[in-house]
């Protein structure tokens, strides 16, 4: 969403997503606060990081090359990992599930799903169905669709394209904490580099589906699940990795534009 | 209403626009005109605020938009339609109006859209269709509908005739007067000129970067020079 409307890769975007579940795990974990309150303290702590990162970070670059951003973009993110070791060190701390940790038992036990699976699929459904209809129907998001497509036009109606960016990022890293607590809520190990890989396969997915494209993006992700799970299963546990990334090289090659990627046809 | 005074703007070290001073009166229709190049459209971004002069100020309604932000000079009332009416393209036609008319209080914005329709039917047909999709006479109605809806005292045009069919060029230049007659000040850049000096009452004449003649319109379309150089003879 981000890339679609600002037009560039947030390569902190992952490490959001892992302040964000610290800051739950601080809540819920260290403080025992309800599960609820956890949740909606991370994504305020995120949303301010976000809006912030893109003040302090990537505002002054608005007009600079797209390479001088997303190398601040790498660089922000080492930023939050090494400051996150300073803060919280690097020892993994255990993140309580925030749905619990009970499993679905189909066909008398041989197939169990664990309610953070489920809680994740459907979190995920809402939130694509509500970027949709926000995108689509609302104002605010029309007008970040307008920015998204040419700045200068979108000024010349009287939109304040400074602070439309802001909010994409706002929405962007509000949604990086819901991400971040499912995320530890599935695997509870909490490091400051959890983030990192997440991140990657978070833009390999974007990719895949389709850069810019929301419903590209739940596409792209499910079917990198699929090939991971299934590369773990039936080639190699530890090539996982490289088979996702063999994909993507692979899907770009074929389709550059990604599956579900615009081309606009401009008439002239 | 719009008072333009010396303003010189450069691009890099470019001297883009060189000691330019245009002056338009409400109810006017003024047309800059000019050769590719001339600057003309570096003039229209300048007063909408996407580029700003290096020395020079810009009036409008009494009030100096030289530093105020592009979109808060539209909310004073000073719309453009850019040149090659870059409309949204991923947008349908409604949604395009509804960008012009972001910022109206949404009260009166069916109502304006209502009369961008009676005044290009043929956007009321394709409503629904994505602007990308639409002709390039379609698009120059979209973009001048579009920045109709934020109800603007001073309408300034890039260009509107580009590329587009003689019969077209017709029409968009009758609406530019439709327009100006139910009270929008006009400022229109073109390089045709011949259609441009028709419709207008005052024009100025713009020579690399520099204002080389200005006056009574018909008297320009009747000044020797004016037709050698810009009239075809």
């Amino acid at each position: 969403m981000v890339y679609g409307i600002a037009k560039m890769l947030n390569f902190a975007h992952g490490d959001v997503i892992m302040v964000g579940a610290y800051a739950c795990f601080f809540v819920v974990t260290r403080y025992e606060l309800p599960a609820v309150l956890g949740v909606l303290i991370a994504m305020a702590v995120c949303t301010l990081l976000g809006v912030f990162i893109e003040r302090l970070a990537y505002k002054p670059l608005r007009s600079a090359p797209s390479l001088a951003v997303l190398i601040t973009a790498i660089g922000i993110s080492y930023f939050l990992q090494n400051a996150a070791q300073l803060l919280w060190t690097s020892n993994p701390k255990v993140f309580r599930s925030v749905v619990g940790d009970a499993s679905l038992k189909l066909f008398g036990g041989r197939l169990s799903v664990s309610v953070s699976a489920l809680v994740t699929v459907a979190v995920c459904i809402i939130i694509m169905i509500g970027l949709t209809w926000f995108t689509g129907k609302t104002k605010m998001g029309k007008a970040m669709r307008a920015c998204s497509e040419d700045k200068g036009a979108a000024q010349l109606m009287g939109i304040n394209v400074n602070a439309t960016i802001s909010m994409t990022f706002a929405i962007g890293s509000a949604l990086a904490a819901i991400a971040g607590v499912l995320l530890c809520s599935a695997y509870p190990t909490l490091m400051p580099t959890t983030g990192s890989m997440p991140g990657i396969k978070a833009f390999t997915a974007a990719v895949f589906g389709g850069i810019g494209s929301i419903p590209g993006a739940m596409l792209g992700g499910i079917l990198l699940g699929i090939i991971e799970i299934f590369g773990k299963a039936y080639i190699s546990t530890q090539l996982s990795d490289a088979i996702v990334f063999v994909v993507l090289i692979v899907v770009l090659l074929v389709k550059p534009a990604g599956l579900l990627g615009k081309h606009v046809q401009e008439k002239v | 209403m719009l008072e333009v005074r010396g303003i010189n703007v450069y691009y890099g070290a470019i001297h883009a626009v060189k000691d330019v001073s245009i002056e338009v009166n409400e109810g006017e229709i003024v047309t800059l005109i000019g050769a590719n190049g001339a600057g003309k459209s570096t003039i229209l971004q300048t007063i909408s605020g996407l580029l700003r002069p290096r020395t020079g100020g810009i009036t409008f309604m009494g009030e100096n938009i030289g530093v105020v932000a592009p979109y808060k000079i539209v909310e004073r009332g000073l719309a453009q339609v850019p040149e090659g009416r870059r409309v949204f393209l991923r947008m349908t036609v409604t949604e395009n109006l509804e960008m012009g008319a972001y910022t109206q209080k949404s009260g009166g914005i069916a109502d304006d859209m209502e009369r961008a329709f009676t005044l290009f039917p043929r956007l009321k047909e394709r409503r629904r269709q994505v602007a990308g999709t639409l002709s390039g006479g379609e698009q120059q109605m979209l973009a001048m509908g579009r920045a109709l809806m934020s109800r603007p005292k001073l309408l300034m045009l890039d260009e509107p005739s580009m590329g587009l069919a003689p019969i077209l060029v017709e029409q968009i230049f009758s609406t530019i007067v439709e327009m100006n007659r139910d009270g929008t000040t006009i400022l229109l850049v073109e390089q045709n000129a011949q259609m441009a000096l028709s419709v207008a009452s005052r024009a100025y004449v713009l020579e690399t970067g520099r204002i080389a003649m200005q006056g009574d319109a018909h008297e320009l379309a009747g000044n020797e020079e004016v037709k050698k150089a810009y009239l075809g003879g």
